[in-house]
C-alpha cells in the first residue's frame, strides 16, 4: 500500500517583549529561579492581569507578514487545568476569537520547489512555569520565571506531506519571526518550539487518518526525526491490523522514539470561557496600517531582491536570506566592499565554514561585517591577493587587529604590483635555480605551463606572498621564454 | 457637633471634624475603638484579625501629620476592612481555612489609597468564605451575630463589616458586593452601604469571587460618610484593566441634591410575592418622604427580574470555579499533610481547605463550563444578562432612580435557612444590579421590631453621585440612620 503523510504544526514563538504579557516582570532568560516572578505571576490572591501592548503589536506584525486577516477584536479566554507550574489554575489564552486569522506562508524545499502552507490562525497566550525534578530529593521544585512569558501560537492547516516540508515550514516561521524581531527564535532556550500533528492515509484517500500529537519538539533535527519515527510507527501499526489512537505523544531524542503521554479519553476538558479580568482587545485599521508601514523587508522579498538586483544565484540568495542575522550581515559586508558576489562568496565560504567549525552563531562572529567588508574591499581594489586575504581573515578572527588595513599594513601584505620590483625578484629566482631553468627550456612547449608553477611559488615565497600572482606569471613566462 | 454623642456612635465625618478641632487625637480614637472591640467582639465575632499595633502606629503617624498641617480629610479616622482586601503584612483570610495562614505581601489598591489618606485600619472583618453567602454563616471563623438582635444573622457576605459598624466597633468599613453583599447586610444591620458601578473602584488586591460581578464599596453610618470614602477609593487603576478610565466627581459636593422634581421608579417586580409586610410598609413610608419633598413616583417594570437568580447562579459559580483553582496547596495557603502524590495534594488540600458552600459553587461552576453544557448554561446566561441590563437602561430612560426594598425580609434567624436554595432567594432584589453593573445603595428606613429595614436606591451607570445625594437628603429628613442597637450601649 502507498501511504501519504499528513502533518499540521502548532508553533509556539516566545515573543521578545521586555516584560511579561500580563505583568511588569522581566522576561530575560536564565535568571535565578523565581527572581522574575511578581505577585501577579505567582497568582497571589487578588492580583489581576494587565495586557502588554507590545505583545499585541508583535502578534499583529506577524499576522501582516503572513498576509493574514488581523482581527479588529480578539478575546482572551481562560484555559482551566491543574498543574503545579501553572500558578492560577488556568492559562490565559485565546480560542474563539484569536488576534490573527487565516493566512499563508510559502516554503522553499531543498530541491528548489516552492509550496504554500495555509495558516489557520495565530493567538496570544501566556507561558507556564517550569517544574524542576532534579536536586529536590524526591520532591519537585517550581520556577515561575517563565510563567507569563508571552507566546504566539501559530497553528497551520494540515498541509504538509513530509518531514522535510514540516522542517521547511518551521524554518520559514523562524525566519519571519526573527526578521520581524518579534522572537529571538532560539530553539535551544525554548523560544521556538512546536507540537506536531501526524497522521497517515492510503494514497488517494480523502479522509484524514487518526492523528497523534507530538508535544514540544525543540529543534529542526528533532522535528524531522520525530515525524519519521511516528510515520513508520503508524504505518506499521495499521499494516499489522492495528489502529492509530488519537493521543498526545512525547519525542525522546535520546531513544529517538515517540512515547504515549495521554490518550483522548484521559484528555482534559479545559472549560474555556472569556477571561472576566481582561477586556476584549480592540485594534483599529489605523493602528494596523501604522504597523504595516513599519514592517521590514521579509525573507521572500529579500531573496527575490538578492537575485534580481544583486545578481546572486537562486541558491546563494536563499541561503543568505534564510535568517535576518545572515542577511543583515551579508548586506553590511556588501555595502562596505561594494561587490555582492565577493561578499556572498566570503560570507558563505570562509566565514560560515569557520563559524560552523567553532559552532558559533553569526551574531557572535569574531569577524564583524565591517571588518570582512573592509577585507574584501582590499581584494577588489587589488591591494592584496587571495592568499594574503586568507591570512588577513585569520588575523581578524584572532583579534590581531582592528581592521584589514591595519593587518595588511603591520604584516606588510600589500600586493606588490610594481613591475620593476617583481622583475627583480623573478631575475633572482631564475638566477638561483639554473637546473630548473634548463629543465624548463628543454621541455615541450605544452608541458611548460605546468612547470612554471614552481617558479611562481618561489617568487611568491620570496615576496612573502605579496606579489601580484598574475603579474608574476606574465613576467616569468616572458623571461623564461626569451631565455630559450 | 453635639459632644453628647459617644465617640463610637459618631459618624466618620463627625470624627474627622473632632480630629480637626483637636477634641481628641487619632491615638485616643483608635485606642477607644480597639478597647471597645476587645470588650464586645467576643459576642459579635465581627472581626477575624485585629491590627492593634499597626493601628496605633498609623494613628500616631496620622497625629503627626495633622500636627504638621498636611492632613487629608480622613487622616486619623479609624475604620475596618472586610478580610477580602489584601493588606500588606496582615493575614488576609477571605473567611477561609484555605487562607488562614496567608499574610499578604502587598496592599490592594483601595488599601493603598486609604493608607495614603491616613486612615487607620483597626482590623479585618468577618465574611462568608470567599464572599459566598447571604448570612455570614459560611465563615471558617464562625458566624457573625447581628448587634440589633443576637439571634439574627447580620447578612452576608460583608456581615462582619456591617455588624462592626452597627455595633460601634468601627465608624465605617469596606465591603464587597457580588450579588448584594454590601446592600443586604447594610439593610440587616441598619447602616448605609454603597455598591458602586462595576469598574468605578479598583478590584486589584480584592480577592476574586466572581470577577465580572465583584465590586468593593463603602459601608458606614451615613450617605455622607460613604461619599467621603468614595472620594478616596474611586478611580481608574492601571493595575485593573476592568476599572473604568473616567473622571471622578466630588461625591461630597453631590450631597447637596434637590429632591424637587426627582423622578422615582418603583419596579413592580420588587413589590411582589415574598416581600414581608413590615419591609414593604417601611419602604413605602420612605418613598412617601421623597414624595413629600417634591419627588414624583411611577411604577416601572423590569421584566427579566425573575431570571436574575438563575443567571447569577450560572455566571458567578463559573467564574468562581476558575478563580479558586489557584488555591491548590502549591504556592501559598493551606496544604494538606504528607501528600502521597500531586493528585493527592490537590484533592486533600482543597477538600480540607474549602467549606461546603464554596465546594458547592465550584462544582456548579465546573459543570456549567464543561464541554457539552457551556452553550446551554454559560452562553445562555450571558444572553439573559444582557436582557437584564437592558431592563435597567430602559428604566433609566424614564426615571432618575429606582427604589425598592434591599431584601425581602428583615434579618432572619441564625440557622433559619437550612436549604441553600431558599438562602439564594434572599438576594432577589440585589442580584440583578450586579449583573447589570449599575450602582445601588441601601439606607436604613425603618425597624421591623428589633430588626432594621433597608431602602434600596438604584441609579444608572456612574450615577453614584445622584444615589449618594438622594440618600443624604433622605437622611436629612429622617433619623433612621441615627438609630443604634442596644448592644454595647450600656457599656459605653
Amino acid at each position: 500500500m502507498q501511504w501519504e503523510v499528513v502533518i499540521g504544526l502548532e508553533v509556539h514563538a516566545q515573543l521578545a517583549t521586555q516584560s511579561k504579557i500580563f505583568s511588569g516582570s522581566s522576561t530575560t532568560y536564565g535568571a535565578e529561579p523565581n527572581t522574575q516572578a511578581s505577585a501577579v505571576d505567582l497568582g497571589l490572591p487578588g492580583t489581576l492581569p494587565v495586557l502588554n501592548e507590545q505583545a499585541v503589536a508583535m502578534a499583529v506584525r506577524f499576522g501582516l507578514a503572513v498576509n493574514a486577516a488581523v482581527a479588529g477584536r480578539s478575546v482572551f479566554e481562560r484555559k482551566n487545568y491543574f498543574y503545579p507550574d501553572l500558578p492560577k489554575g488556568y492559562q490565559t489564552s485565546q480560542m474563539d476569537q484569536p488576534i490573527v486569522g487565516p493566512g499563508e506562508l510559502e516554503i522553499l524545499l531543498e530541491d528548489g520547489t516552492r509550496k504554500s502552507i495555509r495558516i489557520h490562525h495565530a493567538h496570544l497566550e501566556e507561558d507556564a512555569g517550569k517544574s524542576l525534578h532534579e536536586d529536590f530529593q524526591g520532591m519537585t521544585g517550581i520556577d515561575l520565571n517563565r510563567a507569563g512569558t508571552p507566546l504566539l501560537e501559530i497553528v497551520s492547516e494540515p498541509d504538509m506531506r513530509s518531514a522535510k516540508e514540516a522542517v521547511a515550514y518551521v524554518k520559514a516561521i523562524h525566519a519571519i519571526v526573527t526578521y520581524l524581531g518579534i522572537s529571538d527564535g532560539n530553539m535551544a532556550e525554548g523560544s521556538l518550539r512546536c507540537d506536531v500533528n501526524v497522521s497517515v492515509r492510503p494514497k488517494g484517500q480523502e479522509a484524514f487518518g487518526t492523528r497523534a500529537e507530538i508535544k514540544n519538539v525543540n529543534s529542526f533535527r528533532f522535528i524531522e526525526r520525530a515525524i519519521h519515527f511516528e510515520v513508520e510507527r503508524q504505518i506499521e501499526l495499521i499494516e499489522d491490523g492495528g489502529k492509530v489512537v488519537q493521543e498526545t505523544r512525547l519525542y525522546d531524542p535520546d531513544a529517538d522514539e515517540t512515547r504515549s503521554m495521554r490518550t483522548k479519553e484521559e484528555a482534559n476538558d479545559y472549560r474555556y470561557f472569556p477571561c472576566p479580568d481582561l477586556l476584549p482587545v480592540e485594534v483599529d485599521e489605523a493602528y494596523i496600517e501604522h504597523l504595516r508601514q513599519t514592517l521590514p523587508e521579509l525573507p521572500a522579498e529579500k531573496r527575490a531582491r538578492f537575485e534580481s538586483e544583486l545578481g546572486l544565484s537562486a541558491y546563494d540568495a536563499s541561503v543568505l536570506s534564510a535568517s535576518r542575522e545572515m542577511a543583515d550581515f551579508f548586506e553590511e559586508v556588501k555595502d562596505v566592499c561594494g561587490d555582492a558576489k565577493q561578499a556572498a562568496n566570503w560570507v558563505q565560504g570562509e566565514l560560515t565554514g569557520r563559524l560552523n567549525k567553532e559552532n558559533l552563531d553569526i551574531n557572535v562572529s569574531p569577524v564583524s561585517a565591517a571588518q570582512l567588508g573592509g577585507l574584501i574591499k582590499r581584494i577588489v581594489d587589488e591591494t592584496i591577493n587571495g592568499k594574503a586575504a586568507k591570512q588577513v581573515f585569520a588575523a581578524l578572527w584572532d583579534g590581531e587587529g582592528e581592521s584589514a588595513d591595519e593587518i595588511i599594513e603591520s604584516r606588510g601584505l600589500k600586493q606588490v604590483t610594481d613591475s620593476g620590483a617583481i622583475e627583480a625578484v623573478v631575475d633572482q629566482v631564475i638566477a638561483d635555480n639554473p637546473a630548473q631553468v634548463t629543465q624548463y627550456q628543454e621541455a615541450e612547449p605544452d608541458k611548460r605551463g605546468k612547470m612554471i608553477g614552481f617558479f611562481v611559488g618561489q617568487v611568491m615565497k620570496a615576496s612573502r606572498g605579496t606579489a601580484n600572482p598574475q603579474q608574476v606569471n606574465k613576467v616569468l613566462k616572458d623571461k623564461l621564454d626569451s631565455l630559450s | 457637633m453635639s459632644s453628647s454623642i459617644a465617640l463610637h456612635d459618631k459618624t466618620l465625618s463627625e470624627l474627622a471634624q473632632g480630629l480637626e478641632a483637636g477634641e481628641y487625637t487619632s491615638r485616643e480614637l483608635t485606642e477607644a475603638f480597639l478597647a471597645r472591640i476587645e470588650r464586645l467582639d467576643g459576642e459579635l465575632n465581627s472581626y477575624i484579625t485585629l491590627c492593634r499595633e499597626d493601628a496605633l502606629r498609623d494613628a500616631d503617624a496620622a497625629d503627626a501629620r495633622r500636627a504638621a498641617g498636611n492632613a487629608a480629610t480622613l487622616t486619623g479616622v479609624p475604620m475596618a476592612i472586610k478580610d477580602i482586601f489584601c493588606t500588606e503584612g496582615v493575614r488576609t483570610s477571605c473567611g477561609s481555612k484555605m487562607l488562614d495562614n496567608f499574610v499578604s505581601p502587598y496592599d490592594a489598591t483601595v488599601i493603598e489609597k486609604l493608607k495614603a489618606e491616613g486612615v487607620v485600619i483597626l482590623g479585618k472583618t468577618n465574611l462568608d468564605e470567599f464572599a459566598m453567602g447571604s448570612s455570614n454563616e459560611n465563615s471558617h471563623y464562625g458566624a457573625v451575630k447581628n448587634p440589633w438582635d443576637l439571634s439574627a444573622v447580620p447578612g452576608g457576605s460583608s456581615g462582619g463589616s456591617a455588624a462592626a459598624v452597627a455595633a460601634g466597633l468601627a465608624p465605617a468599613a469596606l465591603g464587597t458586593d457580588t450579588g448584594g453583599s454590601i446592600r443586604q447586610p447594610a439593610a440587616f444591620c441598619g447602616i448605609t452601604g454603597l455598591k458602586p458601578t462595576y469598574g468605578r473602584v479598583s478590584r486589584y488586591g480584592m480577592i476574586a469571587y466572581a470577577s465580572s460581578l465583584d465590586q468593593g464599596g463603602p459601608m458606614a453610618r451615613s450617605a455622607e460618610d460613604c461619599a467621603r470614602l468614595m472620594n478616596v477609593i474611586a478611580g481608574a487603576d492601571p493595575r485593573d484593566s476592568t476599572s473604568v478610565v473616567r473622571g471622578v466627581p466630588d461625591y461630597v459636593e453631590g450631597l447637596d441634591y434637590n429632591l424637587k422634581g426627582l423622578k422615582i421608579g418603583l419596579p413592580k417586580e420588587y413589590f411582589g410575592e415574598g416581600l414581608s409586610e413590615e419591609v414593604e410598609a417601611s419602604v413605602r413610608a420612605a418613598i412617601k418622604v421623597f414624595e413629600d419633598a417634591g419627588a414624583s413616583v411611577q411604577e416601572i417594570s423590569l421584566p427579566h427580574t425573575h431570571l436574575a437568580i438563575p443567571t447569577y447562579y450560572v455566571i458567578a459559580p463559573a467564574e468562581a470555579s476558575s478563580n479558586l483553582s489557584r488555591y491548590d496547596g502549591v504556592r501559598f495557603g493551606h496544604r494538606c499533610k504528607d501528600p502521597q502524590d500531586l493528585e493527592d495534594l490537590y484533592k486533600r488540600t482543597r477538600e480540607e481547605g474549602f467549606g461546603d458552600e464554596v465546594k458547592r459553587r465550584i462544582i456548579i461552576g465546573t459543570h456549567t463550563l464543561s464541554e457539552g453544557f457551556f452553550d446551554a448554561y454559560y452562553i445562555k446566561a450571558q444572553k439573559v444578562r444582557r436582557l437584564i441590563r437592558q431592563d435597567f437602561l430602559d428604566a433609566f430612560d424614564q426615571v432618575d432612580v429606582l427604589m425598592g426594598p434591599a431584601a425581602p425580609t428583615p434579618a432572619f434567624d441564625l440557622g433559619a435557612h437550612k436549604d441553600p436554595l431558599s438562602m439564594y432567594l434572599q438576594d432577589l432584589y440585589t442580584i440583578a444590579i450586579n449583573l447589570a453593573g449599575i450602582p445601588g445603595i441601601s439606607v436604613p428606613a425603618g425597624l421591623a421590631g428589633k430588626r432594621p429595614v433597608g431602602l434600596q436606591i438604584l441609579g444608572p451607570h456612574f450615577g453614584e453621585q445622584t444615589l449618594l445625594g438622594v440618600a443624604h437628603q433622605f437622611q436629612q429628613l429622617t433619623d433612621w440612620h441615627r438609630q443604634r442597637p442596644e448592644f454595647g450601649q450600656e457599656q459605653a
